[in-house]
């Protein structure tokens, strides 16, 4: 009790807008055919300047998913507000298939209404914007060129944060796939200018909207998101030693869980949010531990003499992989969580480390190191197939969009560390450079 | 001369030394003043005197050069390797006969990595550096209930930098009281 009092003095706890967006996202490596959109701006219907310009976030959004190549606005042949007002043949003319308009104004609540269409270009072309269909025996104009025409009312601060759930609803009527654009991170930045240098911060996933969340004069390591997106399970050595905790993240609660001799690491909460697989070193050498976050009780699921650290629950919950240096050097392992029966899953590379599971199962993504160094790749755990992602320096901590499309992680730039994001076919990739500090340890929140 | 009065000094104060640390420290520190003082008053043959007179001085020059290799706390380790080099025996063997001679201190040993690989198996080696470390002062006779270990991986580097001369001075091991 009064190191978990004494704890609290050392970690001071704040939840707390930061001035200024401390991530920017740089696209480094595009891809040439990804599909054209056009985004058009968005019309403000209000006094002043527009308070976020909707239609760049969607087209940023887009263009980082690796699939779209949204029309610059300058490039673009007109800016129609209304589906009326579109030139079909200007617009195909471009490679354009797709549109999506929209306006924003302010209701007397001093809340925003948002109201956007998303338009098929060559249906729209085809039928001159006027397509009849049959309904109750009758021909009637359907409209069916207008994929979408939704309208929603949005609190002031939301603004930017419903660009990127339009830019799901886009995404996903466009792909079939759902989008991962309203979602958080979380991450670890080291400012080492600062009293607290260790800090525990969540953005966007585009660096928006930071918030610190913890800061500490001890190092914090593995934050990891429950499945309800409302807590964070992460290590702390604010007691000189290493602890887990988890907080809660929309009331700053925290709770320690586990505090046994030696190490105390890796904390992920299963797929049902019940549990918390974790990696204890007490008996001499790391292993990974089930907690019951109920009951608290533990159960041992790897032994012996080799560590075993870096579980990850399978999507089911029914099996988990783990880096183990059983073999000598560290590869990756899957456990059947029911039998404790345990296969190698790594062939390829000297080390293969941090693996994760994609939410389909079907592709694990790891740490591999080769002669190229240590970089993100992709296994399909189908054909075995290895593909490595990434060439940037020292990657490390791969944390894979809960849409399975994209894969977020560590290395180092310029004598320092910074988050990078990776499409999972490898083909886009982006820079999150910070302004101030180190940033490690990024973990991907499930979708909003 | 001089060199060789102190080396034979050492041939006789280390193995007392090595005694003294086996032994309850008190009484060899008065039995060694009293073999010196002993040997002042007999006066007479210089040649019987010196080398014990040289020898309790040697002895002195060995409890400060202890003092100085306690001085040096870290333990640095080759790339994927936790084994401890013969350099750092006599920084040990130092440590180990202070913590012997005062068994209520205790130290944590913390294992540190390079900040190649992952944090969470980057444990594991800062770990298994920190063990080493702790396993030897234990062989030497320190108590395990005086030895605590931490590894913190790669989350406290000493040097930030990417260089093989950086790395190999983040992959250690530090004794802290």
């Amino acid at each position: 009790m009064k190191r978990w009092i004494l704890g609290l003095c050392a970690a001071l706890l704040t939840m707390s807008q930061l001035a200024h967006a401390e991530l920017e996202l740089v696209i480094t490596e595009g891809v040439d055919s990804a599909r054209p959109i056009g985004i058009i701006p968005f019309q403000w219907e209000g006094g002043g300047a527009a308070p976020v310009d909707m239609a760049s976030v969607i087209a940023s959004d887009l263009r980082r998913s690796g699939k779209f190549s949204p029309v610059a606005p300058n490039a673009m042949p007109q800016t129609p507000t209304s589906e009326a007002d579109i030139n079909y043949a200007a617009w195909t003319a471009l490679g354009v298939d797709a549109l999506v308009t929209g306006s924003v104004s302010k209701n007397a609540d001093g809340n925003y209404v948002i109201n956007y269409q998303l338009i098929d270009v060559v249906r729209g072309q085809l039928t001159n914007g006027e397509s009849r269909g049959l309904e109750d025996g009758k021909l009637v104009q359907t409209s069916d060129h207008v994929l979408l025409n939704n309208r929603a009312t949005v609190r002031t601060n939301r603004l930017r944060q419903y660009a990127h759930r339009i830019s799901d609803v886009v995404y996903e009527k466009l792909t079939g796939e759902k989008g991962a654009f309203l979602t958080r991170i979380s991450y670890v930045v080291i400012d080492d200018n600062s009293d607290y240098p260790y800090q525990l911060r969540i953005a966007d996933y585009d660096g928006y909207n930071e918030q610190l969340v913890l800061k500490s004069k001890q190092p914090l390591m593995s934050p990891s998101w429950s499945p309800d997106g409302n807590k964070l399970a992460y290590v702390s050595f604010e007691n000189q030693q290493s602890q887990i905790f988890i907080m809660d993240i929309t009331n700053g609660t925290r709770e320690m869980v586990a505090s046994f001799p030696r190490h105390n690491g890796s904390p992920r909460f299963s797929p049902d949010g019940k549990k918390l697989a974790m990696v204890l070193s007490k008996s001499g050498s790391l292993q990974v531990y089930v907690m019951d976050l109920q009951t608290k009780a533990m159960k041992q699921v790897t032994d012996g003499r080799a560590n075993n650290t870096e579980a990850f629950w399978d999507p089911s919950g029914q099996s988990m992989i783990f880096t183990s240096d059983r073999g000598g050097k560290p590869q990756i392992y899957r456990v059947n969580l029911a039998d404790g029966s345990t296969e190698r899953l790594t062939w390829q590379g000297s080390q293969n480390l941090g693996g994760q599971l994609t939410p389909d199962g079907r592709y694990l993504v790891m740490v591999n190191r080769s002669d190229s160094g240590y970089n993100i790749a992709k296994q399909d755990l189908k054909t075995g197939a290895v593909q490595i992602l990434t060439k940037t320096f020292l990657d490390e901590s791969p944390s894979i969009a809960p849409n399975g499309g994209m894969v977020i992680y560590s290395s180092v730039n310029n004598k320092s560390n910074e988050l990078s994001l990776v499409s999972i076919d490898g083909r886009f990739k982006a820079r999150l450079p910070a302004t101030s500090g180190r940033v490690r340890a990024p973990s991907w929140g499930p979708f909003l | 001369m001089q060199l060789n009065k102190v080396l034979k000094g050492l041939a006789i104060a280390l193995p007392m030394f090595t005694l003294a640390a086996c032994s309850s420290t008190d009484s060899t520190d008065s039995s060694a003043a009293q073999t010196n003082t002993g040997a002042g008053t007999t006066g007479s043959e210089t040649t019987v005197v010196t080398p014990v007179d040289s020898g309790s001085a040697a002895m002195s020059e060995q409890e400060i050069r202890n003092q100085q290799l306690r001085q040096e706390q870290t333990v640095y380790f080759q790339f994927d390797n936790a084994e401890i080099q013969a350099s750092y025996q006599a920084m040990l063997e130092a440590h180990a006969e202070y913590l012997r001679n005062n068994s209520g201190v205790k130290i944590v040993v913390e294992g540190h990595a390079d900040e190649r690989g992952t944090p969470e198996y980057n444990i594991a080696l800062g770990e298994r550096r920190a063990n080493a470390v702790a396993k030897y002062l234990q062989a030497l006779g320190v108590s395990s209930s005086q030895i605590s270990i931490v590894s913190y991986g790669e989350e406290k580097p000493l040097v930030l930098g990417h260089t093989d001369a950086d790395y190999a001075k983040n992959r250690r091991s530090v004794l802290v009281y």
